[in-house]
């Protein structure tokens, strides 16, 4: 392995960023590829499998044996709202190899008897984020119904291209957070990416079959997720 | 998904290939590029070796790296890079293998 590329892709991975080590099996040599980076022909269709599937593999291309051995970020879920859907979305994502971590500035409800073991702040979104900034790997789902709250942190996942944005909210409730967005200069494009009503349509009606639903949606999203040019660029 | 899930970075094979070569030590580079059946560490999986034989990570649940780990002392005398294949244990013969019953491709490189 080239140390140039060791060092690449260690740097790549300590920020969090996909990168995929391209390995030539004939000749040895390698390089480093970042999610976004043009790759062309067979190749690149090989790359775009691999980022999205996240399993790395060997790929036959013009003859030539390449292993693609592909390295991603932990996928990060950020809930706004230590509500009781969250108290059992918790552990819930901790099974499903989530980073999870709840941000609600009601100490109320941010308590830690309710959330034992979970990374929580009892602290408005603005606060918490810029500390612990959202990614493109990271998952927000806002459960808190408060727009004061709600709102800046949809933003925030907007701008920082999370991979799964979800909030809660009847439709009615959903369409005026649509209209206070667009009014604050968001764009519709971005609203579109909203999941709401959140979760995937299994018909939940508990707090902890609402919790199924929404983190199954955030596994689909994580599962299908697009791989436009610069989606994970900063 | 453990893939997805390396929060350790101390542990990380990879992060310590970059560590021991700062500090100026040979480095060789074991990683499992295909599996078949039953196999204990997925695709991807790293071992990294030093000139002493010092190792950290794994490509099997143990049952092949000291294999691995002979072989890495010569790739990295010779800098040629090689493909090992790993299939089930023959006892009778007192070959080293998978007792899980997979197969497995390992790819042996020299860092550098």
């Amino acid at each position: 392995m080239d140390p140039h590329s060791l060092k690449k892709l260690n740097a790549l991975r300590r920020d969090r960023r996909a990168a995929i080590l391209l390995t030539d099996l004939g000749d040895g040599r390698d390089r480093v590829i970042c999610e976004g980076d043009a790759v062309a022909g067979a190749l690149g269709e090989a790359v775009a499998r691999v980022f999205r599937s996240g399993k790395s593999g060997v790929a036959e291309v013009d003859g030539r044996n390449f292993f693609l051995n592909v390295h991603l970020p932990a996928p990060r879920l950020v809930v706004i709202g230590a509500v009781h859907i969250s108290q059992a979305l918790a552990p819930m994502a901790k099974i499903a190899g989530f980073d999870l971590t709840i941000i609600d500035p009601r100490t109320a409800f941010a308590s830690p008897e309710r959330f034992p073991g979970v990374a929580l702040h009892a602290e408005w979104p603005d606060e918490a984020l810029a500390r612990q900034p959202l990614d493109a790997y990271t998952a927000l789902a806002a459960l808190t119904h408060d727009p004061k709250i709600d709102d800046p942190a949809l933003k925030a996942a907007f701008e920082a291209k999370c991979f799964y944005i979800g909030a809660l909210g009847s439709r009615k409730t959903h369409a005026r957070r649509v209209e206070r967005l667009m009014d604050a200069g968001v764009a519709s494009a971005a609203l579109e990416r909203i999941d709401a009503p959140i979760g995937l349509d299994i018909g939940a009606a508990t707090p902890a079959e609402i919790a199924v639903a929404v983190l199954g949606a955030v596994i689909r999203a994580l599962r299908t997720r697009g791989l436009e040019a610069g989606s994970v660029s900063t | 998904m453990s893939d997805l899930v390396e929060r350790d970075h101390a542990r990380d094979p990879l992060m310590i290939a970059e560590e021991w070569m700062k500090a100026g030590r040979d480095v060789a580079i074991a990683t499992v590029v295909e599996t078949w059946g039953s196999a204990p560490r997925p695709v991807g999986s790293h071992l990294v070796i030093d000139a002493d034989g010092s190792f950290e990570g794994s490509v099997s649940g143990g049952c092949v790296e000291g294999a691995v780990i002979a072989e890495a002392a010569d790739v990295l005398a010779e800098g040629k890079a090689r493909m090992l294949e790993f299939g089930v244990a023959d006892e009778t013969a007192w070959e080293v293998g998978l007792s899980c019953g997979g197969r497995i491709r390992v790819y042996v490189e020299r860092l550098g």
